[in-house]
């Protein structure tokens, strides 16, 4: 690993990969932390070990990162994985997941916590299907930076005009997505071409290589402009002689900030009071930013608990128990209308019942089947669901952490789908709300 | 700067106190180190499980890891105590020095601790010592049954990602079936920070908050927060003998064996285990800065210079992680 005694500057970054099978995405990582130094000599050995151990002359960079044992086997990654590494321009953490259809629910895993994601197309197929439904996941997780790596120039002669029918298709598709920007680098990760190192042969191409890239592109500071919002998490109650009264809400702050004489409202009970305090982690300061743990003492003795949401009492959003959203269904049983459900949404779990499915979305063509009725894995709906209790929900455009939710079976607890509120590409909206019906033949499930 | 010697205050978070901070303060919400996230993500996790768990433990084996993860709970929820109880897989080969620091820890902050005893599972012959003298896979039954007759339903590990491949692969939230296994392929997607804790009855939980932390991560937060460590991190004279290319220490667990020669060299430890499988490295480092400078210009990872039970097949953490074992 490149260690580095100084902080790198730069901040944190977070990205995750994604591309087909073959696509070499597990070369790319390989290469990225190989050719950056973040592998060190006892990890290195092991790599070349295993891959002489099959006959292979070099070594296998793509054994680095697939640890499991049917991984090995089958030679693909089944599960994300993650990987840390430092510059000294920056620190990185890679969400490393599988190109296959299948594992469409752990690409969504490593997105949803993602600054960046880095698309893998191989220059002699193009844009494929896996390439639009990796381009769908990171327009509707709204992951902030999509870099499109075209590999494997080695085996297309290097040559520009290839690269740039790729990027002008692909750039065409982001666009329909609402993906605001996107950076395309040629590369060849076998080979080294423009990952760590510029390359030689392209010199046609002038902009950055991957690691360049990554090092350099803004991270988002935290929306600290963006509206307040603290999910309690736990109560902290002392009740010992040297805290007799400490009544202190810890939780993590979601968005936006929080100061102390401020006046705010718990949700869902409505109640209004200021904050007297905030001790951050064994400090008193006297504001409180995106991400940080804190513990929030106020100035009146209202009733909070776990799961109250403290907010701005000028910006304070509505609650509601009808909630519409983007999901995508990420277990093996199908979510059906009807469905029971739990819906942890912040730090709150909550009955729910799926009331529509109005539609489900084919990623392929962003064709939406209207009514679908049911969702599968890896399927990609709307759905319409009630709570039993009122939940003060964001749009997941304003905040991706108060604006998602899982959903869980209460029966074994299973994780059963990712939603996110609000509108998306997903939404028919009032104008397709009646698609032809004529694509109902197309059902494929 | 702070020195082994010199750090006194176990693991003691610094107490908030209503002082003049509110006045004019400039803190700027955005300007975090890497340090301060990592900390606030992992105070979130710890939170987590307080709120949504009946009986949470935490693994506490006095390695720098679960050292780290009890000052960060003790942060999280100060200034009341920590809500959880400590569990210490004893594998009767443990270094003294660890186990005088363990009863330390456990003392200064009125801490209750759980002993899961692997001797007594070998006296009651339940268990058979292993013909390489190594105890660590013995390990996994004391510990999965302690689980159970206690009932935790979430049990605190200080593993990180960063550590081995099989690792690298595992939530943060990791759900074990009432025999303990881990099944790689029947992991919750993990999305967003909601960390689904819903398990059966007889199902647990192991969560590990320092996922996303490296080695040099928690040195660094080491120094920075003045944790006290076991003498053993620090070089000292130490008598041991070379196995399987690595520095093992003289002591009853059954080395050296003949025809391994003692030596006594100037060492320290960069992981905490069993003594028969609990490599150490020449070093010359005595304070947290000199640690870090050492770590920083290594070529060999933690696991790979110091762990020999790691090196019994390509996929031996996998295989250990399946049965129970962290």
């Amino acid at each position: 690993m490149t260690r580095t005694t100084e902080l790198p500057t730069g901040g944190l970054l977070r990205f995750a990969t994604a591309g087909s099978v073959d696509d070499g995405k597990s070369t790319l990582v390989g290469r990225l932390l190989h050719d950056s130094k973040s592998v060190l000599a006892d990890q290195l050995e092991a790599v070349e070990r295993a891959s002489a151990g099959r006959g292979q002359e070099a070594p296998d960079l793509a054994l680095l990162t697939d640890g499991l044992r049917a991984e090995r086997e089958q030679g693909i990654t089944i599960d994300v994985a993650y990987r840390y590494f430092a510059t000294p321009r920056r620190r990185f953490i890679l969400a490393d997941t599988p190109g296959h259809v299948q594992y469409t629910r752990n690409m969504v895993t490593g997105a949803s916590t993602a600054d960046l994601t880095v698309i893998l197309v191989d220059a002699r197929h193009g844009v494929v299907e896996q390439t639009r439904r990796h381009a769908a996941i990171a327009a509707l997780l709204r992951v902030p930076q999509v870099v499109l790596a075209v590999n494997k120039m080695d085996l297309v002669g290097y040559r520009e005009p290839v690269f740039a029918t790729i990027v002008a298709e692909f750039t065409a598709y982001a666009a329909e997505l609402g993906i605001p920007a996107v950076t395309a680098i040629p590369i060849s990760a076998l080979a080294g071409d423009n990952v760590v190192e510029p390359s030689a042969v392209m010199d046609w191409y002038g902009g950055s290589t991957v690691l360049e890239h990554l090092e350099t592109v803004p991270v988002g500071q935290g929306p600290a402009h963006r509206r307040a919002r603290l999910p309690v998490q736990y109560v902290i109650r002392p009740r010992t002689a040297a805290h007799p009264d400490y009544r202190g809400y810890a939780g993590q702050v979601a968005a936006g900030a929080f100061r102390v004489g401020e006046p705010v409202t718990v949700l869902p009970s409505g109640r209004t009071t200021r904050i007297s305090a905030i001790d951050l982690l064994g400090r008193r300061v006297a504001v409180a930013g995106a991400g940080q743990s804190v513990t929030v003492l106020l100035e009146d003795d209202i009733d909070v608990s776990r799961g109250d949401l403290i907010v701005p009492t000028a910006d304070a959003p509505p609650t509601t128990q009808e909630i519409e959203a983007t999901v995508c269904h990420v277990a093996d049983e199908a979510l059906t209308v009807g469905h029971r459900v739990l819906l942890k949404h912040g730090t709150r779990t909550v009955k729910a019942i799926v009331e529509d499915i109005p539609s489900r979305l084919t990623l392929d063509d962003l064709t939406l089947h209207p009514h679908s009725g049911r969702l599968v894995a890896n399927d990609i709906g709307r759905v319409r669901i009630r709570t039993a209790e009122p939940l003060p929900v964001d749009s997941y455009a304003d905040s991706r952490r108060t604006g998602s939710f899982i959903l869980i079976d209460p029966g074994d607890g299973t994780t059963l789908t990712a939603g996110m509120v609000g509108a998306s590409f997903a939404d028919p909206g009032p104008a397709d709300g009646a698609a032809d019906p004529a694509e109902d033949a197309g059902w494929d499930f | 700067m702070t020195t082994a010697t010199t750090a006194t205050t176990a693991t003691a978070p610094p107490t908030a106190t209503p002082t003049t901070a509110e006045t004019g303060s400039t803190d700027d919400p955005g300007a975090r180190t890497h340090a301060d996230v990592l900390e606030a993500e992992a105070v979130h996790i710890i939170r987590e499980v307080a709120g949504e768990f009946e009986r949470p433990v935490i693994l506490f084996s006095g390695g720098k890891d679960s050292v780290v993860l009890l000052h960060l709970a003790l942060k999280a929820f100060a200034p009341a105590p920590v809500p959880f109880a400590l569990l210490h897989v004893d594998t009767g080969h443990n270094f003294p020095e660890v186990l005088a620091y363990r009863d330390r820890v456990v003392a200064a902050h009125g801490l209750r601790l759980h002993v899961a005893s692997v001797q007594d599972y070998l006296d009651r012959g339940v268990l058979k010592e292993r013909a390489d003298g190594t105890r660590n896979p013995l390990q996994t039954l004391p510990l999965t049954d302690r689980i159970r007759s206690e009932g935790f339903d979430a049990v605190f590990g200080g593993a990180r990602r960063d550590e081995e491949k099989a690792r690298a692969k595992e939530r943060v939230f990791s759900l074990r079936d009432r025999f303990s296994q881990w099944d790689p392929r029947r992991q919750r997607p993990e999305l967003w920070q909601l960390y689904n804790g819903r398990h059966a009855p007889g199902e647990h939980v192991r969560v590990f908050p320092l996922s996303d932390w490296t080695e040099l991560d928690v040195w660094e937060y080491v120094a920075r927060e003045g944790i006290e460590l076991p003498e053993i991190y620090f070089a000292h004279e130490r008598e041991v003998f070379r196995r399987s290319g690595m520095w093992l220490p003289v002591g009853d667990w059954g080395g050296p064996e003949e025809g391994e020669r003692v030596e006594k060299r100037r060492v320290r430890y960069r992981t905490v285990g069993d003594m028969s499988c609990t490599g150490a490295v020449d070093s010359e480092a005595v304070t947290l800065d000199q640690v870090i400078a050492e770590i920083s210009a290594s070529r060999l990872s933690e696991r790979g210079a110091t762990r020999a039970d790691d090196k019994l097949s390509e996929a031996s953490m996998e295989d250990r992680k399946r049965e129970g074992y962290f």
